[in-house]
C-alpha cells in the first residue's frame, strides 16, 4: 500500500486532518470507560496489521507535514535539539535503529546500504539522499540524533543510565505536551517527573524506573498517554505557551467538535546497545472530538472518561476549563450502552 | 529473565591452567546483537539434573558482530558451573546464552578513566578497551595477578603504555595510593576483582577524597555453595530444599517458582524477595541490599545469598 501524505498546517491556519482510514487506526488509549494513572506497558511493536503498533516506528499520513512544521519550530528555537556531549553515541544508537527499521518496515519509501560504516541512506517522502560514514559526525549535515529525527515523527528523548538513575541527557522536542526539553535537560527521572501529580504517592515512579533500567536490549515496550489539545496544534510548549494558551479560551459549544483535540502519545522505551542508554519516542496523534466520534465506541467511552475524571487530573492534562463544554458535547454520542473491552473500535 | 539465543561454540582456547576462553558464534553465522563495554552475558549450563545459569562479561570487541568471547576461571571450591565450562564444553557444543547487558558501564562524562582489574576481573575491562578506542577517551589499565603464569590478562590485553601489568611475585604490587591521587579532575574509576581489591580501591578512594559518583565498581562473584537449606513459600506452604551447590534461585527455579532475574551475581536487584519470617541468620552476598537491609532481614537475593538456621519464609 502507497501512503498518501496530507498537505496540511499545524498553526496559523490549523489545516490539519485525518482521513477515514487515519481515524479507525488511531491508538485510542483508553481500554476502559475509567482513567487513573497506571504503569500500562506492553511490547512494542506488535498488533493488528495497519495499526500503529505494526511497525518500530510508525509512518502515517502526517508524516511530511509533521516533519515541515518541526523544521519550522527549531528554526524559531535551536534549543529544543540538544545533545549534551557524552550522547553522541547514543544518537547513533538511534540513528541506526530507526534507519534499519524504517527501511525494513516501509522499503517503498526507505532505503539503507550499508557497507561496513560507509552508509547509503535514501529518504523518498522528504527527498533527502545521503551517503556518510557511521560513527563520523563530520559525514552528516548535523549531529546524528537530530539528523535522524527531523526525520522521524515523534518527540524523542535520550536517557543516560548511571548511579541507578536515568538522565534526560539529550532530546529533540518540538511536538510536545506542555514541557521544555531545555528545562529538563540534565535532570533525572524523578526530577523531570516532579510536576506530574498524584503518581509519586502511588509509587508510579519507583515502578517504572525499576523496569526502564532492567530493560534489555532487544526488548522494546510501549505505552499509550493521554492529554487535551485546543486545535491541532503539535509545539504546545511552554515557551510557545503565549501563543497556544489563550486558544483555550476560544471554545464555545459550537466549535467545541472541530476544535478540542485528544492528543494521543505512542510512547515507546528501547534500550540501545552500544551506548547501554534508553531511547524514549514520544509520538503524538490528534483527533478532534468528531473524528473521535465517528466511532461509537470511543464516542461513548470518552464521554465517560471526561466525565468522571478526577478533577486533579482534569487540571493537569489542562482541559478542566472546557471540561463542561467537551462532556456536554460528547454527552449526545453516549447512549448508555456498555462498551467493548479494549483499545480498538467495534467492527 | 531475558531474551535468549542457541549459539555455538566455536574455538576452545587454555590461557593459564586455571582460564579458557570461548568463543560462542551463530550456528548460521548470522550476526550477534552488538553491545557496549563492560556488559556482560548468562550462560545456561545443563548439568545432569541441574540447570546452571552463570554470567560472564564479555571480552570480545562489542561492535563486533560475529561472535562473542568470554574467559573462564576454573573455581574448584565452586558449586560447580565453571568446572562445567571447563569440563563439558567443546568446539561444536551448543549453548543457550542471554543477549547481553551492562550493569558495569563506563560514565562517558568521564574526562579520564582509570580501569584497575584483579586476577580474572580483567574481563569487562577486556570489552571496555575496545569502547574507549572507539570513543577515543584517555585511560590507563592496572592489571593486578599473583604470578604471570596465572594472569590469564597477559594473554588478552593488547600492548600498550597505557597498560600496567603488576605481578605481586614479582615484587610489583599495585600501589593504589600512587594511582589514584595526581589524576585529573573529572577521572572515574573503575574496579573489577576479589572482594579485597574492590574495598581497598573504595577505601583509598574515599581516603584521598574521590567523589563516590566517580567510583564503580564490579564483582565478578558468582554464588558461593554452601550447607544445605530449606526455605518455605508463604502462599503455597510449600518447602524447598537448596543443596550444597545450588544457589537459592537455582532451587527456586528448579521447583518451577516463577521469579525474575538477570545478573544472578547480586548486583542488578531484580530478584530481590521479600522475607515473611526469619528464624535464623541470612548470609547475605549481593551487593544490592544496603547495610540497614541486611541487618533487617526482610529481604533476599536469591541468586547470591543463602541461610542459616531454623525457618526462613519467603513471600512467594
Amino acid at each position: 500500500m502507497t501512503l498518501q501524505f496530507n498537505d496540511e498546517t499545524f498553526r496559523g491556519d490549523y489545516s490539519y486532518f485525518n482521513t477515514e482510514r487515519a481515524i479507525k487506526r488511531l491508538p485510542f488509549p483508553f481500554d476502559r470507560d475509567e482513567y487513573m494513572y497506571s504503569v500500562n506497558i506492553e511490547a512494542h511493536p506488535g498488533g493488528p496489521k495497519g495499526s500503529p503498533f505494526e511497525f518500530r516506528f510508525d509512518v502515517d499520513e502526517h508524516y511530511i507535514s509533521e516533519m515541515k512544521d518541526r523544521a519550522i519550530t527549531l528554526d524559531d528555537d535551536p534549543l529544543r535539539c540538544q545533545s549534551l556531549p557524552h550522547m553522541e553515541l547514543a544518537g547513533w544508537d538511534l540513528l541506526e535503529i530507526i534507519m534499519v527499521s524504517k527501511a525494513e518496515d516501509y522499503p517503498d519509501l526507505f532505503t539503507l546500504h550499508r557497507d561496513g560504516n560507509r552508509w547509503h541512506w535514501i529518504n523518498r517522502p522528504l527527498g533527502i539522499e545521503q551517503r556518510f560514514t557511521f560513527l563520523d559526525p563530520t559525514t552528516l549535515p548535523c549531529g546524528p540524533m537530530e539528523y535522524i529525527t527531523r526525520q522521524t515523527q515523534g518527540d524523542f528523548a535520550l536517557l543516560h543510565e548511571r548511579d541507578g538513575n536515568l538522565w534526560m541527557d539529550a532530546g529533540m522536542v518540538t511536538s510536545q505536551a506542555d514541557w521544555s526539553l531545555d528545562f529538563d535537560i540534565g535532570m533525572n527521572f524523578f526530577e523531570w517527573h516532579a510536576p506530574v501529580p498524584k503518581a509519586k504517592q502511588m509509587g508510579v515512579f519507583d515502578k517504572a524506573l525499576k523496569f526502564l533500567l532492567a530493560m534489555q536490549q532487544g526488548q522494546s515496550y510501549r505505552r499509550l498517554n493521554w492529554t487535551m489539545t485546543v486545535n491541532p496544534r503539535l509545539d504546545t510548549s511552554p515557551e510557545n505557551y503565549h501563543k497556544w494558551g489563550p486558544e483555550k479560551r476560544t471554545i464555545t459549544p459550537e466549535n467545541v467538535g472541530r476544535k478540542q483535540h485528544l492528543r494521543i502519545e505512542l510512547q515507546s522505551f528501547w534500550r540501545l546497545p552500544r551506548s547501554n542508554a534508553i531511547a524514549f519516542p514520544i509520538r503524538c496523534y490528534l483527533a478532534c472530538l468528531e473524528d473521535i466520534c465517528t466511532q461509537p465506541k470511543w464516542g461513548r467511552r470518552l464521554h465517560r472518561v471526561l466525565r468522571d475524571i478526577d478533577p486533579t487530573l482534569a487540571e493537569y492534562k489542562g482541559f478542566a476549563v472546557n471540561q463542561e463544554t467537551i462532556v456536554n458535547y460528547l454527552s449526545q454520542f453516549d447512549d448508555g450502552a456498555p462498551t467493548s473491552p479494549g483499545i480498538f473500535p467495534d467492527a | 529473565m531475558s531474551k535468549q539465543m542457541t549459539l555455538e561454540v566455536t574455538e576452545v582456547e587454555p590461557l593459564t591452567a586455571l582460564v579458557t576462553r570461548f568463543r560462542f558464534e551463530h550456528p548460521e553465522k548470522a550476526p550477534l546483537p552488538i553491545f557496549s563495554g563492560g556488559a556482560h552475558v548468562v550462560v545456561e549450563m545443563p548439568d545432569g539434573e541441574m540447570l546452571r545459569c552463570n554470567a560472564y562479561s564479555l571480552i570480545s570487541d562489542p561492535n563486533d558482530a560475529s561472535g562473542y568471547e568470554i574467559a573462564v576461571r576454573r573455581e574448584d571450591a565452586g558449586r560447580g558451573g565453571s568446572r562445567y565450562m571447563h569440563s563439558e564444553v567443546t568446539p561444536g557444543s551448543k549453548m543457550r546464552i542471554s543477549v547481553p547487558t551492562n550493569l558495569f558501564a563506563l560514565d562517558p562524562r568521564a574526562r579520564k578513566h582509570v580501569l584497575i582489574a584483579g586476577g580474572i576481573g580483567i574481563t569487562p575491562f577486556l570489552s571496555h578497551l575496545h569502547q574507549l578506542d572507539l570513543l577515543q577517551q584517555p585511560f590507563e589499565l592496572h592489571y593486578a595477578a599473583r604470578s604471570r603464569d596465572e594472569a590469564a590478562g597477559l594473554k588478552l590485553l593488547p600492548k600498550s603504555a597505557r597498560i600496567h601489568a603488576h605481578i605481586s611475585e614479582e615484587g610489583n604490587r599495585m600501589d593504589l595510593g600512587e594511582i589514584l591521587t595526581g589524576q585529573p579532575i573529572g577521572t572515574h574509576v573503575y574496579v573489577c576483582g576479589p572482594e579485597g581489591l574492590i574495598s581497598a580501591v573504595l577505601d583509598a578512594a574515599a581516603r584521598h577524597g574521590w567523589p563516590k559518583g566517580a567510583l564503580h565498581f564490579e564483582a565478578f562473584a558468582s554464588p558461593p555453595p554452601g550447607k544445605p537449606f530449606t526455605v518455605t513459600l508463604a502462599k503455597s506452604g510449600r518447602m524447598i530444599e537448596v543443596s550444597a551447590s545450588q544457589s537459592l534461585l537455582e532451587a527456586l527455579e528448579a521447583a518451577e517458582v516463577e521469579i525474575d532475574w538477570s545478573c544472578r551475581g547480586g548486583a542488578c536487584g531484580r530478584c530481590e524477595t521479600k522475607v515473611a519470617a526469619c528464624d535464623g541468620q541470612i548470609e547475605h552476598n549481593d551487593h544490592w541490599l544496603s547495610r540497614d537491609e541486611r541487618a533487617e532481614q526482610k529481604k533476599i537475593m536469591p541468586c547470591m545469598s543463602r541461610f542459616t538456621g531454623d525457618a526462613l519464609v519467603l513471600d512467594l
